[in-house]
C-alpha cells in the first residue's frame, strides 16, 4: 500500500477526520464562548471580558480551565449511571456530525450520500442526553427541564424536517457535497433565493433545537433555575456547555450548505468563506438571545404547531408540484 | 469522603405541612421557588403545587429577612431609629424616610420649612424614578431578557450619583430629618438633576422602542394575571398594581401631603389589569415623576432647609399618629404611638409590598409556571419592605 492509498482509506480518513473535528470542535467551543460574551457585551453597551490576554482572548481558556479543575459532584440520590451519561452522550453524537460537512471539495471529512440524514439522525441523540441527564439528577427544576427539552425538540425536528426535504427534493440528493456542489455557480445560484421561505423555517427549527434563546425553556434560568444541567459541575456543565456551542455549529453549517452556497464565494478559498457564512449565522444566533424576551413553553408549541409546520408542507408541496411541472 | 445521612431529610416545616389540592388527580409536584431562586429577587420563598406545567396553588413564604424593624423602633429613640427607614425598601428609601419623619412632625407639630418640602419632593422623585427603572430592568430579566437590564442601570446610576451629592449615600439613603433635610441642593446638584432629566425624557422612548412593543413581551404580559379592581380592593393592593386595575388612587392626590398639591402631574391607570397594564403605569409614572422634578425646581424657594426649632432629644407629646406616603410599590404608612417619652411606644409600618404580595397565591392559580414567573415580577416586590 502506498501512502496516498493508506489516506484514501476509508477507514484513516475516518479516524483522521474524527481527530480533525475534534480539534475543530473544542477551539471553536473556545472562540464562541468568547465571541458570544463580547458581541453580549457590545450589545449591552460594556466592553465585556477584558483582562486574560489582549481584549480578554484568554478568558475562555482559564474558564475551561477553571471548569476541569473543579469537583465533579454527584448528588445524593442521583442514578450515577444516567447521571454522567448525560453530559457525554451531549458531545459525543454532535462530533459526528461533523463527518458530512464539506468545508470545500477536498476538505469533507467523509462524504457520504445520506449525509442530512446521518447529521438529523445524531443531532436527534442530543435530547437523549438532556432526558437522561434531567432524570438522572435526582431534582426537580431538571426534570421539568429534561420535559420541556423533550417536547420542545420533538416538535421542532418536524419543520426542521421539512425544510431540509425541499432541498432535497430540489437537488435530488441528500449528500451534503452535492447540494453544496449545485450552489457553486455565484451567489445566484444559492438556494436561499429559491427557498426563502424554507431558510426561515430551518432558522428558527434550528435556534429552537438548539435551546437557545428565545426558546431557551430547558434552561429558563428565572423559572427553573439551570433547567436541565442545575446539579452539574465542573466539567459535567463544561461538556453540556461544549456541545450547545458545537451544536449551533452543526445547524449553522448546515444551513451554510443547503441554502448558502457552502464554499461558494469570491477572491478567498472555500473553507474560509464556509466558514465565514457561519459565522454571520451564528452571530445572528447571539443576536437573537441577547434582544429577545423569552417565550413560553405554549406560545413555543403554538408557534411550531400552528405556523411552522403547516407552512412547512405547504412550502414542501409546492416544491413538489413546481419540480413535477418543470419535468 | 462520604457522608452519613441519619434519615432521608423532608423538607422543613412548610413543605411538610403544605396541604395539596384535594380536588386535583394524577401527578402532582411540589416545587420550591426559593428562597434561593432567580426569579424572587431577594429570599421570598413560594411553594408551588404543580400538575405539569401548571399551578394548582401557589403559598408564599415569608420571614427569611425578617428583621424586627417594629420592634428596633420600640428600643431606639425618634432620631436614632431613622436610619432604619432606608433598610426598610431599599429601592426607594427616601419614601420611607419620609413616611417615618413626616409621622414624627405630625406628632410633635414641627414645622418643615418651604424649601425642605420642595427638596423632599425633588429628591424622592429621583428615587422613585431609580427604583422603577431597577423594576424595569429586573422584571424583564425574569422574562428572560437579559439586556434591559444594563440600559436601567446606565441611567440608575446617574441618579444615584446625583443623589450621592446631597445624601451622602448611594442606596440607603437617610437624608430626612425631623423638621427638613440634613443638607441643602447646591448648584451641582441642580445642574446634574436638569442635565439627567434632558437626557432621561430621550430615555424613556427608547425603552419603548426596544422593549415595549416587542411581540414576545406583549404574549408574556398581555391578559396575564389579570387583577379585578374588586380583588386589589380585597387585597388592599396599593400602587402601580392598584392602578394598572384602573383606580386611580395615588396617596399623593388621594391624602395630599407635602407640597404636592400644587404641583401638576396626573395619575396613569390601567385597563384591564394585566401584567402589561403594570408595565405601562410604572413606566407612565416614571415620566410624570420628571415633571414633577422640573416644576419643583423651577418653583423651589429660597430659605433655611431645616427647622432650627428641633429639640436634639426630641420627646413628642403622648399620642398616636399615621402619616402615608407613596411609594415606588404603593402606599407607605408609618403608625407610631408616643407615650411622651425619648422612644416611640410602638411602631407599625404598613408596607405595600406585604398587600400586594398577598395577590399573588390568588393570581398563580392555574396559570403556567412561567406566567406565574411574570405576575410575580410584575407586582414589583422588594423582600425586605415585606419582612421588614
Amino acid at each position: 500500500m502506498t501512502l496516498t492509498e493508506i489516506i484514501n482509506h476509508p477507514l484513516t480518513r475516518l479516524v483522521l477526520g474524527l481527530v480533525l473535528i475534534l480539534v475543530f470542535v473544542g477551539v471553536n467551543g473556545l472562540i464562541l464562548v468568547w465571541m458570544e460574551r463580547k458581541v453580549v457585551g457590545f450589545i449591552q453597551r460594556r466592553p465585556g471580558p477584558y483582562e486574560v490576554g489582549p481584549h480578554g482572548i484568554l478568558q475562555s481558556l482559564v474558564d475551561g480551565v477553571k471548569l476541569i479543575a473543579k469537583q465533579l459532584v454527584t448528588p445524593r440520590g442521583a442514578d450515577r449511571f444516567l447521571f454522567w451519561l448525560g453530559p457525554m452522550l451531549s458531545v459525543t453524537p454532535v462530533v459526528i456530525c461533523f463527518l458530512p460537512i464539506p468545508f470545500s471539495p477536498a476538505l469533507t471529512a467523509m462524504d457520504v450520500n445520506l449525509g442530512l440524514l446521518l447529521i438529523l439522525a445524531f443531532s436527534s441523540v442530543n435530547v437523549l442526553a438532556l432526558c437522561a441527564a434531567g432524570w438522572g439528577s435526582n431534582n426537580k427544576y431538571a426534570l421539568i427541564g429534561a420535559a420541556r427539552a423533550v417536547s420542545q425538540s420533538v416538535a421542532y425536528e418536524i419543520p426542521l424536517l421539512l425544510s431540509v426535504l425541499c432541498i432535497a427534493f430540489q437537488t435530488g440528493s441528500l449528500s451534503l457535497s452535492a447540494i453544496a456542489q449545485g450552489q457553486s455557480q455565484g451567489v445566484l445560484s444559492w438556494n436561499l433565493w429559491v427557498q426563502p421561505l424554507a431558510f426561515v423555517i430551518f432558522f428558527i427549527s434550528a435556534t429552537a433545537e438548539t435551546n437557545r434563546a428565545p426558546f431557551d425553556l430547558p434552561e429558563a434560568e428565572s423559572e427553573l433555575t439551570a433547567g436541565f444541567h442545575t446539579e452539574y459541575s465542573g466539567m459535567g456543565f463544561g461538556l453540556f456547555f461544549l456541545a450547545e456551542y458545537t451544536y449551533m455549529i452543526v445547524v449553522c453549517s448546515v444551513a451554510t450548505a443547503l441554502f448558502l452556497g457552502a464554499h461558494d464565494g469570491p477572491f478567498l478559498p472555500g473553507p474560509w468563506w464556509f466558514v465565514l457564512k457561519v459565522y454571520a449565522l451564528i452571530l445572528a444566533l447571539m443576536w437573537f438571545r441577547w434582544t429577545f424576551p423569552r417565550v413560553r413553553f405554549d406560545q413555543l408549541l403554538n408557534l411550531c404547531w400552528k405556523w411552522l409546520i403547516p407552512l412547512g408542507l405547504v412550502n414542501l408541496l409546492a416544491t413538489a408540484l413546481v419540480l413535477k411541472l418543470v419535468e | 469522603m462520604g457522608f452519613n445521612w441519619l434519615s432521608e431529610p423532608r423538607g422543613d416545616y412548610y413543605t411538610r405541612h403544605f396541604v395539596p389540592t384535594p380536588e386535583a388527580e394524577g401527578d402532582r409536584l411540589i416545587l420550591n421557588l426559593g428562597p434561593q431562586h432567580p426569579s424572587t429577587h431577594g429570599v421570598l420563598r413560594v411553594v408551588v403545587e404543580m400538575d405539569g406545567e401548571y399551578i394548582l396553588k401557589a403559598e408564599p413564604v415569608l420571614g427569611y429577612i425578617h428583621r424586627m424593624q417594629e420592634k428596633m423602633g420600640e428600643v431606639k429613640t425618634w432620631r436614632q431609629y431613622l436610619p432604619n427607614m432606608g433598610r426598610v425598601d431599599y429601592l426607594h428609601a427616601l419614601a420611607w424616610n419620609w413616611a417615618y419623619v413626616g409621622a414624627v412632625e405630625k406628632l410633635a407639630g414641627i414645622e418643615v420649612p418651604p424649601r425642605a418640602e420642595y427638596i423632599r419632593v425633588i429628591t424622592c422623585e429621583l428615587n422613585r424614578i431609580s427604583s422603577h427603572l431597577l423594576w424595569w430592568g429586573a422584571y424583564l430579566l425574569d422574562l428572560g431578557a437579559f439586556t434591559p437590564i444594563l440600559y436601567a442601570f446606565a441611567d440608575r446610576e446617574r441618579i444615584m450619583d446625583i443623589l450621592q451629592m446631597v445624601t451622602g449615600s448611594r442606596l440607603t439613603y437617610c437624608y430626612y430629618r425631623f423638621g427638613g433635610v440634613s443638607a441643602d441642593l447646591g448648584e451641582s446638584f441642580i445642574q446634574a438633576t436638569r442635565e439627567f432629566l434632558k437626557h432621561f425624557k430621550t430615555r424613556i422612548p427608547m425603552f419603548h422602542d426596544l422593549v415595549t412593543g416587542n411581540m414576545i413581551l406583549r404574549g408574556r404580559c398581555e391578559q396575564i394575571g389579570v387583577l379585578p379592581l374588586e380583588m386589589a380592593r380585597r387585597y388592599g393592593a396599593t400602587g402601580p398594581v392598584l392602578r394598572g386595575s384602573g383606580l386611580a388612587y395615588d396617596t399623593r392626590r388621594a391624602e395630599p401631603y407635602s407640597v404636592y398639591p400644587g404641583l401638576e402631574f396626573r395619575v396613569p391607570v390601567g385597563v384591564n389589569g394585566d401584567a402589561m397594564d403594570r408595565y405601562d403605569v410604572r413606566l407612565a409614572e416614571m415620566s410624570q415623576s420628571i415633571a414633577i422634578i422640573e416644576q419643583a425646581l423651577e418653583i423651589m424657594p429660597d430659605g433655611p432647609h431645616l427647622n432650627p426649632d428641633v429639640h436634639e432629644r426630641l420627646k413628642p407629646p403622648p399620642g398616636e399618629v399615621y402619616y402615608a406616603v407613596e411609594g415606588g410599590r404603593g402606599k407607605i404608612g408609618v403608625h407610631l404611638i408616643s407615650d411622651g417619652g425619648p422612644k416611640p411606644y410602638r411602631v407599625k409600618l404598613r408596607s405595600p409590598s406585604f398587600c400586594n404580595l398577598q395577590l399573588f397565591a390568588e393570581l398563580a392559580q392555574g396559570t403556567l409556571l412561567a406566567d406565574a414567573v411574570s405576575i410575580l415580577g410584575s407586582l414589583d416586590l422588594v423582600i425586605p419592605e415585606i419582612d421588614r
